[in-house]
């Protein structure tokens, strides 16, 4: 017998990454929450690796800490090494990447969703998602039922999920934990066709057994930098990681096996990433290369298990335990958990609008590896937005679409709403058009105030961020007044940075502006400079050095937004305008864009449909 | 007024699509909804049958009438949707040419109700209705507004491709640079190739090479589309006006023996082998109180300079002047023809000197025809178009030309910031920049300058 076990504003299913961002936001703006957790030892775990950001994750991360979001902040707190990734390739592509202690991540988080006010945590699996008249109500395997005005699917390798390890094959989530079996069938009878995805980790194995002695450190910077901008300083690094290579031995083992591998013997139906391909995937796919990299990395402080980054497989144990014994260090390595690949459902995302609602289901969201992306990072950027969007509309206010120009966040969610997935999608810098406007560095001026506006934003924070857009500008006005006489010294520094040396006096910003001077060579000199935060002076070199460059692609921004601006009537039956091609009338009806920019991205629909677009509503205007 | 805003699917609308001008029929299209009810009502057909009844692709033979007035003589060809240019129902009333009845036609039929088409509208309905893409529609444009056959069949080659190969070839390298400069920052750990300088400047370079050539065509091509610029440049009276009659045809500028009787440019187009003559009569070179002409002598200096070809006049029958002096100064470094007048009448003039200033010099009569091959051969050489090509593929319009020239200053700007030491990912900016400008030359960008661009260079009727 099924019986009552609540009224909430908002049902989270799943306290992963997607899940916490979306509990939290919805908390902390005043909705009622309830978040389920299919094992209370599992809320913010990190099934893959011990670490968060890299490439665009970085950005990510970044851009959900200037939203108010969570990630950063606990990444930072649970830090054990930090590096900035891509230095010498320009600001734009740089990229924060910090190792954490895995274990302390998940008790982390999980005690943040503890301490949330408006917030319930529980241990739970939720078998049925049913329409009511005023919502949903969400049963869990318990028979609770919950009565819900919105829900937010965040299932990630959970739902129906399988595991393959050569031969052997099981229902299970990640990590040994139990998958969430029944959901799948609900949402299929709710209306909601699901797919199945793979992904795939490596194994961990035992620190006393590597031996280190012939293996390339690789260590964090020094400072480390934290991702938070509320994080004032993270003190030392507390790890290093290691580099070592696969040989002509690791590929002879895995081709001789290849047959056992469930992906190349077509048991696995799944399709996996190609940015993230397993060992075997990379041998078969480049069979030219000779070795592969591989980062052993820590999983945390009190354990002594460590990280193959680079080597998931799903081939059997057997024959794990034979391949990674032929890389240099590991020859008598004990693997602690063997590698494996998951499959799991997940919807087509085409299904769901801009803020991460199903067209066809007022109040049911998505988010995370349910949409059909890949990463902790990802599922927390559209968790956030979720859990915004879901607060909002329950308000009754403006729902939050963040277009491809302000973020990488709204290029993600954009790229997956307007494009679908046809594997798992990762972030990465080339997925953006705007890559110099979208920089790390300056997420908070681009996301702040958004932010803010929403309600995530503390009072103080706030004014922390107007302070130092106050003193930003008090440093750019100092930089334009002050002028560098010629002198011995400052002849030398340029000199040594191939630069010409001065004849008459330069004004501070004209040295900047020079590709090969940084605030740092010019200390000597600069005898006026004003104690101030690290990022400011980041922001005031990038934005003097790159101005000419920047201004360029605000340009090309404005160009974009001309034709975002030209809005597309949601109710546009589009087999009635004749011009089209058939195959973009149907894409354009499924996907029902805004405006013109996003009918662009759609694939399917060519330059001359949406030239027809174009002068339709050219027509329609008069 | 009419003249409201038509550009509704439903309406429909009318134009005259014939050359305006002398001709020996003249065409009045209508298309749209009511076209054959617009049409039924002013056109009589001997034999009493109403278009209405007509299949597609038939025709009628009959009168145009209005308030029981017959205005001419005429043959309706009736189109069904879609078997029509536009895709919509389709009249053509073919009628007598001449501005003047083929103009009251159009009248008749705009007072019965169809809207007159604005500028391509007619090719944008087939656009929209599916009757073509947007190059094709661009080539369509450029065939209706070819003034000659090698303009004629450049205009086709662009529609078939030809130089869609070449910035194909650049567009792949520019895509391929671009994505290696991804991977590179994507993917910092894995062993991607290093992105190097020399190697982007290298791809850079031999794009920019593509792009000049291309943009080198733009000018023979202009020269086949649009004509050549041509001056007539003289003292008063040395003939000027009548050699422009000699080669346009018919008798334009006022030609009188008081000399300075021709005060304005006149502009005349004129076919001489596959070359357009942009002519431009001046008012003759010389020092002037006369306000009036002193502004017409202004604008002929100023038309010296800028004119793609001059062609200076002198009078065989009079000696140099101080006139003829200066004239031979001005043009002695633009492109020249010294074409000596009045070969009918006794030689005074001294031809060696002129020989010895202007390369190119011919003698004729204006007035009786003489030496006017002689003339053309040199026309066309100096045009440098008989070598053209048409198939080579070339830039067939300003729109193609602007696109390019942006391509190649955002590569420039790309070598730039390399040669200035910046990061990558400030190449990067340049680099897509020149991608996007290539995607909207060949039409996979839209901007809707593209669009706007390419109907706005269809005339009034197709």
């Amino acid at each position: 017998m099924n019986y009552s076990a609540g009224q909430f504003d908002i049902a989270v299913i799943g306290a992963g990454h997607a899940g916490i961002e979306a509990a939290l936001a919805a908390a902390r703006l005043g909705c009622k929450t309830v978040v389920f957790t299919i094992n209370m030892d599992a809320v913010g775990n990190c099934p893959c690796n011990p670490s968060i950001g890299g490439t665009a994750k970085g950005h990510l991360v970044r851009e959900i800490d200037a939203l108010g979001g969570e990630m950063g902040k606990t990444a930072d707190e649970c830090f054990l090494q930090s590096r900035m990734l891509n230095r010498g390739k320009g600001p734009a592509v740089h990229s924060l990447r910090a190792q954490i202690d895995r274990r302390k991540y998940s008790d982390v988080m999980k005690h943040k969703l503890e301490l949330q006010e408006n917030l319930e945590l529980h241990q739970a699996e939720i078998v049925d998602i049913k329409k009511n008249e005023n919502g949903y109500t969400v049963t869990t395997r318990m028979l609770g039922e919950y009565n819900v005005k919105a829900v937010i699917i965040a299932t990630g390798t959970y739902l129906g999920g399988r595991i393959f390890v050569g031969e052997v094959s099981y229902e299970s989530g990640p990590d040994g934990i139990f998958p969430a079996s029944f959901l799948g069938q609900s949402l299929k009878d709710l209306g909601l066709p699901l797919r199945r995805f793979k992904t795939g980790t490596p194994a961990r194995v035992l620190r006393s057994s590597i031996d280190f002695s012939d293996l390339e450190e690789q260590l964090g910077d020094e400072p480390p930098i934290p991702f938070s901008y509320d994080t004032e300083e993270l003190g030392e690094n507390k790890v290093k990681c290691h580099i070592s290579w696969t040989n002509e031995k690791t590929k002879e083992i895995i081709l001789e096996n290849i047959k056992r591998s469930p992906l190349y013997g077509g048991k696995i139906e799944g399709v996996g990433p190609r940015y993230c391909p397993s060992l075997e995937d990379k041998i078969v796919r480049f069979a030219e290369k000779k070795r592969h990299q591989l980062f052993i990395e820590p999983c945390g402080l009190d354990t002594e298990e460590m990280y193959l980054q680079g080597m998931s497989s799903s081939l059997p144990e057997e024959v794990q335990v034979k391949f990674y014994h032929t890389i240099k260090g590991l020859e008598n390595c004990v693997i602690m958990r063997p590698a494996y690949a998951i499959e799991y459902d997940c919807v087509d995302p085409t299904e769901m609008k801009a803020t991460l609602e199903f067209k066809r289901f007022a109040g049911l969201y998505g988010a995370g590896q349910f949409n059909g992306s890949s990463g902790y990072e990802e599922a927390a950027a559209q968790g956030l937005i979720a859990g915004i969007n879901a607060a909002l509309k329950i308000q009754g206010k403006e729902e939050l679409v963040l277009d491809r120009s302000t973020s990488y966040i709204g290029t993600l969610i954009d790229d997956l709403v307007t494009k679908g997935a046809n594997e798992p999608y990762r972030m990465m810098t080339s997925r953006s058009e705007y890559r110099l406007v979208l920089r790390q560095d300056n997420a908070d001026v681009r996301l702040t105030p958004v932010g803010r506006e929403i309600g995530l934003i503390s009072d103080e924070r706030w004014k922390k961020f107007n302070r130092k857009q106050q003193l930003k500008k008090e440093e750019i006005k100092r930089i334009s007044k002050v002028v560098i006489p010629p002198s011995d010294e400052i002849n030398e520094i340029l000199v040594s940075r191939e630069t010409s040396p001065l004849t008459t006096g330069a004004k501070l910003i004209d040295l900047l502006r020079r590709p090969q001077l940084s605030y740092e060579d010019l200390t000597p000199i600069d005898k006026t400079r004003p104690e101030l935060d690290n990022n400011i002076f980041e922001q005031v070199e990038i934005e003097v050095k790159y101005a000419g460059y920047i201004e360029k692609q605000l340009r090309q921004v404005e160009q974009m937004q001309k034709l975002e601006n030209k809005k597309l009537p949601d109710k546009t039956d589009y087999t009635e305008i004749k011009g089209l091609r058939l195959e973009a009338q149907e894409k354009l009806n499924k996907i029902k864009p805004l405006n013109i920019g996003q009918a662009f991205r759609i694939s399917g629909v060519s330059p001359a449909d949406i030239n027809v677009l174009l002068i339709w509503l050219g027509q329609k205007r008069r | 007024m009419l003249y409201r805003c038509n550009f509704m699917s439903n309406s429909t609308i009318a134009a005259i699509s014939t050359a305006q001008g002398e001709g020996g029929i003249g065409v009045i299209r209508i298309s749209g909804i009511r076209a054959i009810e617009i049409a039924d009502s002013i056109f009589k057909s001997v034999n009493d049958r109403k278009l209405s009844g007509l299949k597609g692709y038939s025709a009628a033979y009959g009168y145009i009438v209005k308030n029981n007035e017959t205005i001419d003589e005429c043959v309706a060809t009736v189109f069904r949707e879609p078997r029509s240019y536009t895709g919509e129902d389709v009249v053509e009333l073919s009628c007598h040419g001449g501005l003047f009845i083929t103009r009251e036609v159009l009248r008749i039929v705009l007072d019965e109700g169809a809207l007159p088409a604005q500028a391509g509208e007619f090719t944008k309905r087939a656009f929209l209705n599916g009757k073509m893409d947007l190059t094709e529609a661009e080539a369509v444009a450029d065939i209706i507004s070819a003034k000659s056959k090698t303009a004629a069949r450049a205009a086709l080659c662009a529609k078939e491709g030809a130089l869609w190969n070449r910035i194909e070839s650049v567009k792949k390298k520019l895509i391929a640079t671009a994505a290696h400069l991804s991977a590179w920052a994507d993917y910092p750990e894995e062993d991607i190739e290093e992105v190097s300088t020399e190697g982007l400047n290298a791809a850079f370079l031999e794009a920019n090479n593509t792009l000049e050539n291309l943009l080198s065509t733009y000018d023979k091509g202009q020269i086949i589309k649009e004509g050549i610029d041509t001056v007539i440049a003289g003292k008063p009276n040395a003939g000027k006006s009548t050699l422009m009659n000699m080669l346009s045809g018919h008798d334009r500028s006022i030609v009188t023996e008081i000399p300075g009787t021709t005060r304005d440019v006149i502009e005349e187009k004129a076919l001489v082998g596959d070359v357009i003559l942009r002519l431009s009569d001046t008012a003759g070179i010389r020092e002037t109180e006369d306000t009036v002409e002193k502004i017409g002598v202004d604008l002929a200096k100023q038309r010296l300079k800028n004119g793609g070809l001059v062609l200076a006049v002198f009078d065989s029958s009079s000696t140099l002047d101080k006139n003829d002096y200066d004239l031979i100064d001005a043009v002695k470094d633009s492109q020249t023809i010294a074409v000596i007048n009045k070969s009918d009448l006794r030689s005074e003039i001294d031809e060696e000197y002129i020989k010895s200033r202007i390369k190119r010099v011919v003698k004729i009569s204006a007035k009786t025809g003489e030496g006017r091959e002689q003339l053309e051969k040199l026309i066309i050489e100096i045009a440098g178009t008989e070598n053209f090509n048409p198939s080579e593929g070339i830039l067939a319009n300003e729109r193609q030309r602007q696109a390019a020239l942006n391509a190649r200053d955002s590569l420039k700007e790309a070598m730039e910031t390399l040669r200035m030491g910046m990061t990558f990912d400030a190449v990067g900016v340049s680099l897509e920049d020149a991608i996007g400008y290539i995607l909207e030359l060949t039409g996979e960008r839209v901007s809707e300058v593209v669009v706007d661009n390419v109907f706005h260079n269809f005339c009034v009727g197709k």
